[in-house]
């Protein structure tokens, strides 16, 4: 007895060799950016209710609230924005795995923000140059969350004894993610004609110089481990990864369509 | 919430040029650079604001609402000290 074939489910296993949603979702260097600030965002906004006091919690739901207005109106440029932002799996992200690093103490989160802040300023100016309107806007916004985390950085690392410490743990854990920040991302301009050395100089030059006045030893170890080598950008990530989006993407998915 | 350590700031915006700053409300930070940041993210994110100002709460020296009626009573029956007796031109605002 024959059967037409049935037609594809939703969630079902992709025949063998083929990627699931590699066809459908957009080849962009703009998607990894996107999911930059989509990443980071989900993860600012975990903070909310657990801040350590209350004008912080503001100042990071502020930060968390314009990167998700990046990330939508990147989405926006490539296709529908709910469904890039809640209906790929895992390895369909492009985000680098700076971003999705757990929120940890005060100092990891600040770090992490440091990190990736100063990175996409440089980014985003380069890509206002090169003419991105979203990037002309949202440079200024990147300026901001850059400032805000240097000045923690400073008042942690060159605080107490005991954020002291806290900063410097956090430095030297989330240093061998920072190296995949520069890996180039191929593809159409403005993002391919991104001078990714420049990226990298400014960016070294920045931290060092924020890290010593803040007491902070910059690492030598190297900026990727043996297994994270540019690898958030092609879609693999690390093990937290997965609970955080499947804690954004549960709601979405329980109830397509659903609104308020 | 552990803010209760960091001292008090009282924060001052100016909605616009030509205007004056006004007291908004006030807020906990570690020092004046982080007040003036955490003013920014609580008073000014719908836009309401070209400038700011925080100023430490401690400083402030307020009158003591004991004193109210020597400091404010003598004023309330001089109403002629309105200035009433001329026409507001057209087209001055913030008047």
């Amino acid at each position: 007895m024959t059967r037409p074939d049935p037609a594809p489910r939703p969630g079902a296993p992709a025949a063998p060799g083929t990627r699931p949603g590699a066809a459908t979702w957009p080849d962009s260097p703009l998607l990894a950016l996107a999911d930059d600030a989509l990443v980071l965002s989900h993860r600012l906004g975990e903070w909310a209710g657990h801040a350590p006091v209350l004008e912080e919690e503001l100042a990071l739901a502020n930060i968390a609230l314009d990167l998700l207005g990046q990330a939508r109106a990147l989405y926006s440029e490539l296709g529908d924005e709910d469904e890039l932002a809640y209906l790929r799996t895992e390895r369909a992200f492009r985000n680098c795995q700076l971003v999705e690093q757990p929120n940890g103490d005060f100092a990891r989160t600040v770090i992490r923000q440091f990190f990736f802040s100063a990175y996409q300023e440089l980014l985003y100016g380069q890509l206002a140059e090169l003419g991105h309107p979203l990037a002309t806007k949202a440079v200024k916004e990147t300026e901001y969350h850059r400032d805000h985390a240097e000045h923690w950085t400073l008042r942690l690392g060159d605080g107490t004894e005991e954020s002291h410490a806290r900063a410097q743990q956090a430095v030297d854990a989330l240093w061998r993610y920072t190296g995949e920040l520069f890996q180039p991302l191929e593809g159409p301009e403005p993002v391919g004609a991104v001078d990714w050395t420049a990226l990298r100089e400014g960016w070294t030059e920045r931290i060092t110089a924020t890290l010593g006045a803040a007491t902070l030893t910059v690492p030598e170890t190297p900026q990727r481990g043996a297994w994270t080598a540019g690898a958030g950008r092609q879609g693999l990530h690390t093990e937290s990864f997965g609970r955080m989006l499947a804690e954004m993407q549960h709601l979405h998915r329980s109830h397509p369509g659903a609104s308020w | 919430m552990s803010g209760t350590d960091w001292p008090l700031w009282e924060v001052f915006v100016r909605s616009r040029r030509g205007l004056s700053h006004t007291h908004a409300g006030s807020l906990h930070a570690p020092d004046a650079a982080m007040a003036l940041r955490n003013a920014r993210d609580l008073y000014t994110r719908r836009s309401e604001g070209v400038s700011v100002w925080v100023v430490p709460s401690q400083q402030i020296t307020a009158s003591s609402p004991d004193e109210k009626d020597p400091f404010f009573e003598p004023a309330a029956d001089k109403p002629y000290r309105h200035p009433t007796f001329y026409e507001v031109p057209e087209g001055v605002r913030n008047l």
